[in-house]
């Protein structure tokens, strides 16, 4: 199989933007299920609300498209009661973050064995442009007008400390290493956490300077620094630039974790 | 036996294998007794985060075949209304426990109320219906818990067991049955699509990790499960069907009991008030004291109000302001009154006899 096969074409075309990133991260995605050689019946895709949660839509397993911010509680749900289904849910930073936080440190806490991809695309496109948890500071939305004023969270940071055994960081760019950490959530029991920037030309590009699609791909690439660069570069003393995307694995480890398949 | 813990054991008896909960006077006996329970028997108790999140993870189990519960009261079944509408929207079969307490609010966690009927109806957007149960003894918390999964099961609906503080806190002698009635969950045939009706307007139910490959939304969608969000015609029909397959068999679904129907004045109760006109009914024998106990709450079944051809009044007394008052005058010509008493007390006979003589 590849990961194709897992798409539910009766369904195509999707409804995400031309230039949307979320296209990349469900392809990286459905290649590492694929390749953990998962079978159909044995998988399920659960999302909340919002551009990201619509992708279990356009795949052919079981996948229960939920209500806003709650796409955790209801895949801890599932795992609970059968833990030999395999579960991966897809999720923004409106949907996880926001209306979501208390969800995601809770399922982070209880280290449940579900594997989070989260489509961090800085914005609410679905709604049309608003700022969310992970809106930059400075940044323009419809409803930070004059430049989001909040700070934003690391929703990597949020995991780790929260208790997942897994979180990493990649972009829509890094295709094959977001790829590889999806792959390495997946074998990892517990909770893993891949965060996927994406670019949103709809709504965060144009009124954030990046006019075309890829120049926000391209700031991506220009701005990602591996975390060990970044630890090294703290150890030695070394400025790192404000605005550096820390990527890599970010947290890796073996806690008791629970939903294991038994 | 205590009323929450029957309750429980209610669910056990129908085969319940998941509880998502959290604490919340006066129902935190179910879970407790579920906590204790469910892992001996191999099932799953999980106390998660808050009520949204209960019902949430209870609405999943569901969704891999397993008899799922939560139990809570007023403020947690306030914060679960958003994904009840969402196991409506999506056919999940799933039981709610609210064990009523005096509201708005935080109100009066330890007094009972039965002030939450109208929101158990009404409570989430949109049209829908529901089925609800109200017990009024322990015996009924356990018989009417297990009634609750088959009928969730047989109608695809959240069901509500609508009891109060009084009869969850209350302790009785019980019977417990070897085995109670149980319902099996049609699954879905294979070749049909997924939200395909059968004739009694209820889909078989493609439990996950069976191959059925379904897609499962909040979002308005049409047979094959696809979401279909902006065409009129297919949310009128869906909505029309969830609406028409609880509605259509109210009657059936009716399940309520008959004391004196020959009588003129007639009380019409569910939960705890049944206790106080039964002691009225007793002390005052003969046949002139009409009693209606539903034992099923919603749909409500309007012919239970022709069992009584001679009614010249109907008195209900209620622990809220008149919310199935205000129901039963949807459905009958005859003078219905309203005997409100809340904020945790109890009617006394004295007070539903003294109404008695008001009207004779």
């Amino acid at each position: 199989m590849t990961f194709t096969d897992w798409l539910r074409a009766d369904r195509l075309p999707h409804i995400y933007c031309a230039g949307c990133g979320n296209g990349t991260v469900i392809n990286c995605t459905l290649n590492a299920v694929d390749q953990m050689g998962w079978k159909k019946e044995e998988t399920v895709f659960v999302s909340g609300i919002g551009c990201s949660s619509r992708a279990p839509g356009y795949i052919v397993t079981d996948s229960l498209h939920t209500t806003h911010g709650r796409a955790l509680a209801f895949a801890t749900g599932i795992k609970m009661a059968n833990p030999a289904l395999n579960i991966v849910v897809f999720t923004g930073d409106g949907d996880l973050a926001a209306i979501g936080g208390n969800h995601f440190i809770h399922a982070c806490r209880r280290n449940i064995d579900l594997t989070v991809v989260c489509m961090n695309n800085m914005i609410y496109g679905m709604t049309g442009g608003q700022g969310s948890p992970t809106t930059p500071p400075g940044a323009l939305s419809t409803t930070t007008p004059y430049g989001s004023e909040e700070p934003a969270f690391d929703l990597c940071e949020l995991a780790a400390a929260a208790g997942a055994n897994y979180a990493a960081r990649w972009t829509s760019y890094h295709v094959k290493e977001l790829t590889h950490a999806v792959l390495a959530g997946l074998r990892t029991p517990g909770f893993s956490f891949i965060e996927a920037l994406v670019q949103c030309p709809t709504n965060y590009g144009r009124r954030n300077k990046f006019r075309q699609p890829l120049d926000q791909v391209e700031y991506f690439k220009t701005h990602g620094m591996l975390v060990e660069k970044v630890r090294r570069l703290h150890e030695e003393g070394r400025e790192i630039p404000p605005d550096t995307i820390v990527l890599g694995e970010l947290a890796r480890r073996n806690r008791p974790a629970m939903g294991v398949k038994r | 036996m205590q009323g929450n813990v029957a309750c429980a054991e209610g669910a056990l008896a129908a085969g319940c294998s998941f509880f998502g909960g959290y604490p919340i006077t006066p129902s935190t006996e179910v879970a407790e007794h579920m906590a204790q329970r469910l892992p001996r028997k191999g099932g799953t108790f999980i106390q998660m985060e808050d009520e949204i999140a209960s019902i949430a993870a209870v609405i999943g189990a569901a969704w891999t075949g397993a008899r799922a519960m939560t139990a809570t009261s007023g403020p947690g079944f306030s914060l679960m209304m958003e994904n009840i509408g969402f196991a409506v929207m999506t056919e999940t079969p799933c039981v709610i426990v609210n064990i009523q307490r005096g509201g708005p609010s935080t109100g009066q966690p330890t007094m009972s109320a039965q002030a939450d009927m109208m929101q158990c109806r009404f409570g989430s957007h949109g049209d829908y219906s529901i089925i609800a149960l109200s017990p009024a003894s322990v015996q009924e918390m356990y018989e009417l818990t297990a009634a609750a999964f088959n009928l969730a099961d047989r109608f695809r609906v959240p069901v509500f067991l609508m009891a109060d503080e009084i009869i969850g806190h209350m302790r009785e002698r019980i019977e417990i049955p070897d085995s109670v009635p149980k319902v099996e969950r049609k699954l879905l045939k294979q070749g049909v699509l997924p939200f395909h009706p059968d004739d009694d307007l209820v889909p078989g139910f493609p439990q996950f990790g069976k191959g059925y490959g379904v897609h499962v939304t909040g979002l308005t969608h049409d047979e094959r499960g696809y979401p279909c969000a902006t065409n009129p015609r297919v949310h009128e029909q869906l909505v029309r069907r969830l609406v028409e397959k609880v509605e259509g068999k109210r009657h059936e679904i009716a399940d309520y009991r008959v004391t004196n129907p020959d009588a003129e004045l007639v009380f019409i109760t569910y939960g705890s008030p049944a206790r106080t006109v039964e002691q009225v009914v007793h002390d005052n024998p003969g046949k002139e004291i009409g009693h209606l106990r539903f034992r099923t709450v919603w749909p409500f079944s309007e012919n239970a109000l022709r069992e009584f051809p001679n009614a010249r009044a109907f008195l209900v007394p209620e622990q809220n302001l008149g919310q199935m008052a205000r129901e039963i005058e949807r459905h009958t010509s005859v003078p219905v009154i309203r005997l409100p008493r809340f904020g945790g007390a109890l009617h006394t006979p004295g007070e539903l006899v003294a109404a008695l003589e008001g009207l004779k």
